[in-house]
């Protein structure tokens, strides 16, 4: 297990946004949690990458684990964390800087300043994302000139820049129309093989075609948490069956 | 029957009156232009703006006040940008929009509305008598950058705070601390708006009467160093008009000054597109 939540609960004041989620992640395959929105899988995923340090009045008990490390014990070095634990977001949003610029970043954070080095990892990462070849050296021009797709590739870029073990992806695809959501879900399935995924969508659809993995959260809960295929061919939850045939959500 | 305008005609009453207050604007911004123009650019030679100012303006140019409005200018910029940039990040960033920030905030705005000449007599107080510095390009300098200092703080404090949370959360989820979010994120993103500001800030300065009569004084040497009395433009001017020596210099001068406001404005307004085209 590379990523374990054990009776996790998060309150944002009074109210209870996560209720006793036991999740285990296994290494190099995509776990998906699905589920109605408002029931906590965005939040669930920002406990991970302690996102919701910038949040005040957040409040969690119960502990996560990551490579047996507890991510809330005062040891834990969160800039650490936060390099083993990448985050892509769901609006693809990429710095009003140049391509290069945006997918230094990280490893400028990181001290590194040898333009050699920062060349070879920016080249890297973009070809990772299948970036590379399309942008014909162009290395220079503004990020936010590419389309939402080429985006989004080179935020995952941005992210592989500093080179993390877990991706959480925060519905990726969610502003994306639907053949480059069929490109980045190749990306995805071709990334798996270095990396660990968490992906929290909405689209069961993609959930069923990408994920191994697969949980269903309802109001705060991790109602049932199986393989993908268990989960949508014989959920053993009532819940998760009236879900996933579209009995609401 | 109650009198009742119709849509169409209220669209049409509404678009003339628009239209007849910004021509009103418009017409009035340019006859103040046009007309010191065509008072002073006939003034304008090679000789006005390079040599020296002879028998206390009535002859000669311009040259050592152009100078100094130059230097203490330059001064205040130099001194209020650092300072008010990072109030403004200090006031976004670290206090959290607490009580502290709202009280700086509100005194920053007030210090903004106070007249010049209020700053004027403390830097006269202040930097020309307390601190012996005399009436000098410091002093002025000095002044200057305490009356621009509050217009710096609450421009880039705008600009800082329209920088998406977005940006803030992906450099953190990079690994970034606060420090890099706010050195290559949060500043890069907010120039435009900070350059706003400190063009705002050289405009009052250069502009400004008041406040550097009492403190740079109004000597018509060629400035030699930070210790020198001086005379600016503008304050060259308000003497040439009031004491009557030289009404078609003062023309020259004002037509200089605004001038020099223009390029300015024209330049640095260059820089941001340029700077913008890059990334946007």
């Amino acid at each position: 297990m590379i990523l374990e939540t054990a009776q996790l609960n998060l309150y944002y004041g009074k109210f209870q946004a996560l209720k006793n989620v036991n999740l285990k992640v296994k290494e190099n395959i995509i776990t998906g949690i699905i589920g109605p929105s408002g029931c906590g899988k965005s939040t669930l995923l920002r406990v991970f990458n302690r996102m919701n340090d910038l949040i005040k009045n957040v409040r969690i008990t119960g502990s996560v684990m990551v490579d047996k490390d507890d991510i809330h014990s005062p040891m834990c070095d969160l800039t650490m964390l936060r390099k083993k634990v990448g985050m892509v977001f769901q609006r693809p949003n990429a710095f009003p800087l140049s391509i290069y610029d945006n997918v230094a970043y990280g490893p400028r954070v990181w001290g590194i300043t040898d333009r050699k080095t920062l060349d070879e990892i920016v080249q890297r990462s973009l070809r990772a994302v299948d970036l590379f070849d399309s942008l014909n050296d162009n290395l220079k021009s503004p990020a936010l000139d590419l389309s939402a797709e080429k985006q989004q590739r080179l935020c995952i870029a941005r992210l592989l820049a500093v080179e993390p073990e877990i991706l959480l992806m925060d519905e990726p695809c969610s502003a994306l129309d639907p053949i480059s959501t069929a490109k980045i879900e190749e990306l995805m399935i071709e990334l798996k093989k270095k990396y660990t995924i968490i992906i929290v969508t909405h689209n069961m659809q993609q959930a069923a075609r990408i994920a191994d993995d697969v949980g269903f959260m309802l109001l705060g809960e991790l109602i049932e948490f199986d393989k993908a295929k268990k989960i949508f061919t014989n959920p053993r939850d009532t819940r998760t069956s009236d879900y996933i045939s579209g009995r609401y959500g | 029957m109650t009198l009742r305008i119709g849509p169409r005609t209220s669209q049409i009453i509404a678009y003339c009156v628009l239209l007849l207050m910004t021509a009103i604007t418009v017409i009035v911004l340019f006859f103040i232009i046009g007309y010191v123009f065509k008072n002073g650019l006939g003034q304008i030679t090679w000789q006005f703006l390079t040599d020296r100012t002879r028998d206390m303006g009535k002859e000669g140019g311009i040259f050592p006040s152009i100078l100094g409005t130059l230097f203490v200018t330059v001064l205040a910029i130099a001194i209020a940008t650092p300072l008010g940039v990072g109030s403004a990040v200090y006031l976004v960033e670290y206090t959290r929009g607490g009580l502290i920030r709202r009280i700086i905030s509100f005194g920053a705005d007030c210090l903004a509305g106070v007249p010049s000449i209020i700053f004027g007599l403390f830097g006269f107080i202040f930097f020309v008598i307390t601190l012996n510095l005399g009436w000098s390009v410091l002093s002025g300098g000095l002044t200057l950058a305490v009356m621009i200092i509050p217009t710096i703080i609450r421009t880039t404090e705008e600009a800082i705070k329209a920088v998406p949370r977005a940006y803030r959360e992906i450099s953190y989820s990079l690994g970034g601390g606060k420090l890099d979010t706010i050195l290559k994120v949060v500043l890069p993103t907010s120039l435009p708006g900070i350059l706003t500001g400190i063009i705002l800030g050289v405009g009052r300065a250069v502009g400004e009467t008041a406040a550097v009569i009492f403190t740079a004084g109004s000597s018509l040497g060629i400035p030699t160093s930070f210790f020198s009395s001086t005379r600016t433009l503008a304050v060259h001017f308000y003497i040439l008009a009031r004491e009557g020596i030289s009404m078609p210099k003062a023309y020259g001068t004002a037509a200089v000054l605004i001038i020099i406001i223009l390029l300015i404005n024209f330049v640095a307004y260059r820089l941001m597109h340029r700077f913008m085209a890059r990334y946007y």
